[in-house]
């Protein structure tokens, strides 16, 4: 992969100020993803995890999965 | 069947393997879809996975796998038409992200896949360097290069380009898909 030798070009900046950045990176990353995660699970997951497990045998309600 | 428990499992880690579809091709659509695909490998493959282990790590390695032969067969396609891969493959127009993480997006979509599967795995998903590692079926020392090859690219490019112009309209249809999905 090429990817590993190009990647060399950047190199990190000194001081507080990249520290600063990384942090702001770190946590933005972050709340990009739980924001996602936070949506739950969308109805069409659910319906085809059942249909899915219906498939394999017996369908199973949540009740039996407490 | 599935073990009723084991369905429960899976459910529950939905949520992360959207974060995490999203965060690795940016369109909501294409990531559903990836998730969908690796739900469905995973249940008709539910007997290769070893009780006691860790299974978000199993999940999420099926759904790294189908994203990356995804990748490089649409590669392959685009590149035989015009050399130019990454933009059309990435910048999709339906981005997932808000206003406000619009730069950080931006600067995810230009990472090597290799150096962005492995911050979001150890920086948002919150898996170790050797769970990530495994996931990629890589070396440690390796993730650990990627990761912080990654964020001092980003560092560099969200400094740099902080100012950078993208059209609103971008930007619009971007917050209307992201509502959208809510």
């Amino acid at each position: 992969m090429t990817s590993e030798t190009l990647a060399g070009a950047a190199k990190p900046k000194s001081g507080g100020l990249d520290r600063q950045i990384q942090a702001k990176i770190g946590q933005q990353l972050r709340s990009m993803y739980d924001e996602v995660v936070d949506q739950g699970v969308p109805d069409r997951f659910v319906e085809l995890l059942k249909k899915l497990d219906g498939a394999q045998g017996a369908p199973k309600t949540e009740e039996e999965s407490r | 069947m599935t073990d009723p428990a084991t369905m429960q499992t899976i459910l529950a880690i939905v949520p992360k393997l959207r974060a995490f579809a999203i965060s690795l091709s940016g369109n909501v659509d294409r990531a559903d879809d990836l998730v969908q695909e690796t739900l469905m490998r995973a249940i008709a493959n539910i007997d290769s996975f070893e009780p006691g282990t860790n299974m978000q790590a199993w999940l999420f390695t099926i759904l790294r796998n189908r994203f990356r032969s995804e990748y490089r067969k649409r590669r392959r396609e685009v590149e035989d038409a015009d050399g130019h891969y990454t933009e059309s493959l990435i910048a999709q127009p339906e981005q997932t992200s808000k206003l406000e993480y619009k730069e950080l997006r931006v600067a995810l979509d230009k990472l090597p896949s290799d150096q962005r599967e492995a911050l979001i795995l150890v920086g948002a998903s919150g898996f170790s360097y050797e769970e990530a590692a495994a996931i990629c079926g890589c070396a440690v020392g390796t993730i650990k290069s990627r990761v912080n090859r990654a964020r001092t690219r980003l560092a560099n490019e969200l400094d740099v380009k902080s100012a950078e112009d993208f059209g609103p309209d971008r930007n619009t249809r971007a917050v209307i898909a992201a509502n959208e999905r809510r």
